[in-house]
């Protein structure tokens, strides 16, 4: 390997690493404010993609769909727990919040497409409808459960990750998508090419981060959220409700990840099953960082994508192999470095 | 239900079994081979995940590299199918007795994780190695064969599949109701408990995780010479999760559950099949994972239990039957009175920049109660793990027997003859309160896995049982062995632990707090038995902040405040001591 090929695949890497770098910090933010480790994400990342590439085309995407399938069903959840609770009250909001303003959303897209809008707006529509999904979800699945222990949240969200696959194959159908770049730009630095795209998607994972770290500490919600994580009884009794708290989360994580689906879509094609690997090495990285701090998240998914951009160009056969047999000794050292007091105990 | 009848339904169903292929079509044959197949998957995992607590999405891998073991060398080697099933059997125990070592120290979601993350780099491997034929697989693979009897339609190798079923089933029974049986159920109540029982956690963890990938491992044997075809899909992560959800559905836990799930599993995925395109026309195989992962979602939303155990509460109770008299077990000699049986020296423990246990020492003489008491947070419950090896000295030495304990492990310590118990009742709340006891006769016994299996232990288990019931009896709640722990009051729980810890026949018993939470009846109850044990000969360490409690009892005191040892002496001297009204009460104006 000469230098070259090294600075080039050190380019590649941590472009990847940054794409990486979003899904993985919304993978943390979920984690520490609900306890779900949420696998589903990348798939979140791929129906973004896959969104846009409909939009770009003119086509309704699959997406509008979905949204209207999950925005019942919530309803119907939601509903049925009210009425159980016999709060009539918050019916009217339930309806608001879980069928009105998912419904909205996926009608004003509909009624845009015909309009041939630019390409911020078709931006603007793809985000727009991926962001409820996740809080949808969010209500359907986990809620109920809630209170359960760590790892039935991750049976239940493994589960919910093959469901995904199957509604997006159902609802985007099997062809792979790439679209255009966001920018023709390209430059040298030393005899490196860089393209637009690949200072887009590192600039971006800068911005994402350096804001969700302004969020946390400078705003109200920010603060309720991170009292959340650290404990949900006290943030409770202080008057934060976790199931929001929880929503708010799902939305910004919902956020990061349709971001990496946008700038990812023009660099490789993504197919509907495409977001359970990103997931899962975003995820890689995530652990790296203890599923707890960001910019150890952020450094541990910069590694793998290097790890993978060099994978390839040894043996591209082996490098997911690669990339989740270095996920044993990542565990092994964080179990190390964790304090463990007691273990949970499910009878 | 007595145990003639379990029998007698236990020998209906092996009829049932045999006489299906001439009742059934040859489709109904085929299915039952898969449900055979996957319950031994199932059933590993019932093990594994459902007794043992450890949840492993990965178990498809091991079903995969058996299964392209053992054709890769009979279609390549050209071997007999057999030696397949050595190839694959040796491979997968190899591989999973590797992934455990590395991978079972880790904690809970952390270890669930690993299975993740190995599972799919294994899955990975099939499809990319070319030797095994790429992501086309390996093709005619020849059939199983018993002599010059080649096992090719589905009515023939069914026998064999369903034969292992069943030895698979009754070993698995014969295992979880033996010494290693119990110390598997009890490791979902965490290392502490389980160390403290002499149990080594980690090698019942590894060895739960060998046995179910050897199970695995049988599985995809018979399904590679069943289906004579494998390719990497059948082993991806998808079945991974598929087989969790057999075992869950089927009740985590249960051993018939692995059957029950694996076939309700099953059938409902083929009538998903057969369904699906009447409903949904030309999308029915997205709908298909659609439709099974919600079900598996709403599953473990509303009834995580699973179905063996929900139908269980409906059948009426099995006949417990006491095993026969048997050889008491052998005792320990106890030291003569008076002699130093623990000796603690200047112990010292930091808690980062806090100093918990300063420099404390203090003996503990053969057949004496020594009370160690001090305010909240004088630093006895640290003292405490100190002696029993859940924490590590920071500086000092601690000697049991003249032997230091520093350099053991909490297992090794309680197996020198240090029995414990808890502050917070640590019982096994769904076992019985023999069950619980015959826990703590775990070092006195020598059952291993094979001969737990096979049963060939049972003239040591009635010798266990007789101890058992024999502690039961002295702690006075011999009369209903068969209850379940969890039924109990809190008084008579902590009073199970202590026949729990008497059943390993202790040279020295350490008490945590015993008296903390109960009523005062329980109380004198409580001081009335440790009274009794002191007659006996039995050395005690009681850590205590109530008062009344220890100053009627205990021979010596040890009094500590602030990580420090204030004081030592008889309860008299230490009641007018100014130093600890001082700290318990405050200055005196």
């Amino acid at each position: 390997m000469t230098p070259d090929i090294a600075a080039i695949l050190g380019v590649d890497g941590i472009a990847t690493g940054a794409i990486y770098v979003l899904v993985a910090i919304g993978t943390v933010l979920i984690f520490t404010v609900t306890r779900v480790i949420f696998i589903p994400f990348g798939d979140i990342a791929a129906f973004t993609a896959l969104t846009l590439a409909a939009l770009d085309t003119g086509q309704v995407p699959g997406t509008i769909g979905l949204l209207v399938a999950l925005a019942c069903l919530a309803t119907l959840v939601e509903v049925t727990s009210l009425v159980r609770k016999q709060a009539y009250r918050e019916i009217p909001y339930a309806f608001l919040y879980y069928l009105v303003i998912p419904a909205a959303i996926a009608l004003v897209v509909w009624l845009l497409i015909p309009l041939k809008p630019p390409l911020p707006v078709r931006l603007a529509m793809a985000l727009l409808l991926i962001l409820p999904i996740a809080p949808l979800l969010d209500r359907i699945v986990f809620r109920p459960i809630a209170d359960g222990t760590v790892l039935l949240l991750l049976i239940v969200s493994v589960a919910l990750h093959f469901a995904l696959v199957g509604l997006g194959l159902l609802f985007f159908g099997p062809e792979g998508v790439r679209t255009e770049p966001l920018s023709s730009f390209h430059m040298e630095i030393a005899g490196i090419m860089l393209s637009g795209q690949t200072i887009l998607i590192v600039v971006a994972a800068i911005v994402f981060s350096a804001l969700l770290y302004l969020f946390f500490d400078f705003t109200l919600v920010g603060k309720s959220l991170r009292a959340t994580a650290i404990n949900r009884t006290g943030a409770r009794l202080m008057g934060i409700r976790p199931a929001r708290a929880g929503t708010v989360a799902y939305l910004l994580g919902s956020l990061m990840a349709g971001v990496s689906g946008i700038l990812i879509a023009p660099v490789n094609t993504i197919f509907y099953d495409s977001g359970f690997l990103i997931g899962l090495k975003a995820f890689v990285g995530a652990i790296i960082g203890g599923l707890a701090s960001y910019p150890g998240t952020a450094i541990g998914a910069i590694f793998v994508g290097i790890l993978e951009s060099f994978a390839s160009f040894q043996s591209s056969a082996f490098k997911d192999v690669i990339v989740f047999s270095m996920l044993i000794p990542i565990l092994i050292w964080r179990s190390l470095a964790a304090l463990h007091s007691e273990e949970e105990v499910d009878e | 239900m007595r145990r003639s009848q379990i029998h007698l339904i236990g020998a209906l169903a092996v009829i049932c079994l045999a006489v299906a292929p001439y009742v059934l079509g040859s489709f109904s044959i085929t299915l039952l081979n898969y449900i055979g197949i996957y319950a031994l998957v199932a059933i590993g995992l019932a093990l594994l995940t459902g007794v043992g607590g450890i949840v492993s999405f990965g178990q498809a891998a091991f079903v995969g590299v058996s299964a392209y073991a053992s054709a890769w060398l009979s279609t390549t080697g050209g071997a007999s199918p057999w030696f397949g099933l050595l190839l694959g059997a040796v491979l997968t125990c190899s591989i999973a007795a590797f992934l455990g070592f590395v991978t079972l120290r880790l904690k809970g979601h952390f270890l669930s994780l690993s299975t993740i993350a190995w599972g799919l780099a294994i899955a990975y491997m099939f499809g990319n190695i070319e030797g095994l034929g790429n992501y086309n697989g390996i093709a005619s693979i020849p059939p199983i064969s018993f002599g010059s009897i080649e096992l090719i339609r589905s009515t023939q190798i069914y026998y064999l599949i369903w034969a292992i079923v069943i030895i698979a089933v009754l070993l698995a029974y014969n295992l979880l109701n033996s010494r290693v049986g119990r110390a598997m159920r009890t490791l979902r109540g965490g290392d502490t408990l389980v160390e403290s029982l002499g149990i080594n956690a980690f090698w019942i963890k590894l060895a739960s995780f060998i046995i179910a990938a050897l199970l695995a491992a049988v599985s995809g044997w018979l399904y590679a010479h069943m289906s004579r075809f494998v390719s990497p899909t059948p082993f991806e992560a998808g079945m991974g999760i598929e087989y969790l959800m057999m075992a869950m559905i089927g009740g985590a836990g249960s051993i018939i559950g692995g059957i029950v799930g694996a076939a309700i599993v099953t059938v409902l995925k083929n009538s998903i099949q057969d369904y699906l395109p009447l409903i949904a026309k030309g999308a029915s195989g997205q709908l298909e994972i659609v439709a099974f992962s919600a079900l598996f979602i709403l599953f473990l939303q509303r009834a995580r239990q699973g179905i063996v155990p929900y139908v269980a509460k409906f059948l009426p109770e099995p006949a417990h039957e006491p095993p026969p008299p048997a050889a008491p077990l052998p005792r320990r000699t106890q030291p003569p009175p008076g002699q130093t049986i623990l000796k603690v020296d200047s112990a010292l423990r930091r808690f980062g920049g806090l100093i918990a246990v300063n420099e404390v020492s203090f003996e503990v003489r053969s057949g004496e109660i020594l009370g160690l008491i001090g305010p909240n947070g004088a630093g006895k419950s640290t003292m405490f793990n100190l002696i029993t090896g859940a924490l590590k000295l920071s500086g000092g030495a601690v000697a049991f027997e003249g032997a230091s304990v520093a350099d053991k492990r909490q297992y090794q310590i309680a197996r020198a003859g240090v029995a414990r118990t808890f502050q917070h009742v640590k019982l096994r709340p769904r076992m019985t309160l023999i069950d619980n006891v015959l826990l703590g006769t775990y070092p006195r016994t020598k059952t291993g896995f094979w001969r737990g299996a096979l049963r060939l232990n049972r003239e040591e288990e009635a010798s266990a049982y007789q101890e058992a019931l024999a502690q039961l009896k002295r702690v006075g709640l011999g009369d209903k062995p068969y209850e379940l722990a969890g039924n109990l009051p809190l008084g008579s729980q902590r009073v199970l632990e202590i026949a729990r810890a008497l059943a390993a026949d202790p040279l020295l018993l350490v008490l945590d707090e015993p008296a903390a939470g109960l009523r005062r009846q329980e109380k004198l109850q409580l001081a009335e038995l440790l009274r009794s044990l002191r007659s006996d000969h039995l050395t005690i360490l009681l850590v205590e902040h109530d008062m009344d409690f220890v100053m009627g009892l205990v021979d010596r005191i040890v009094v500590m405040d602030f990580g420090s040892k204030l004081c030592e002496g008889e309860p008299k001297e230490i009641r007018s001591d100014a130093r600890v009204q001082e700290a318990y009460l405050g200055a005196v104006a």
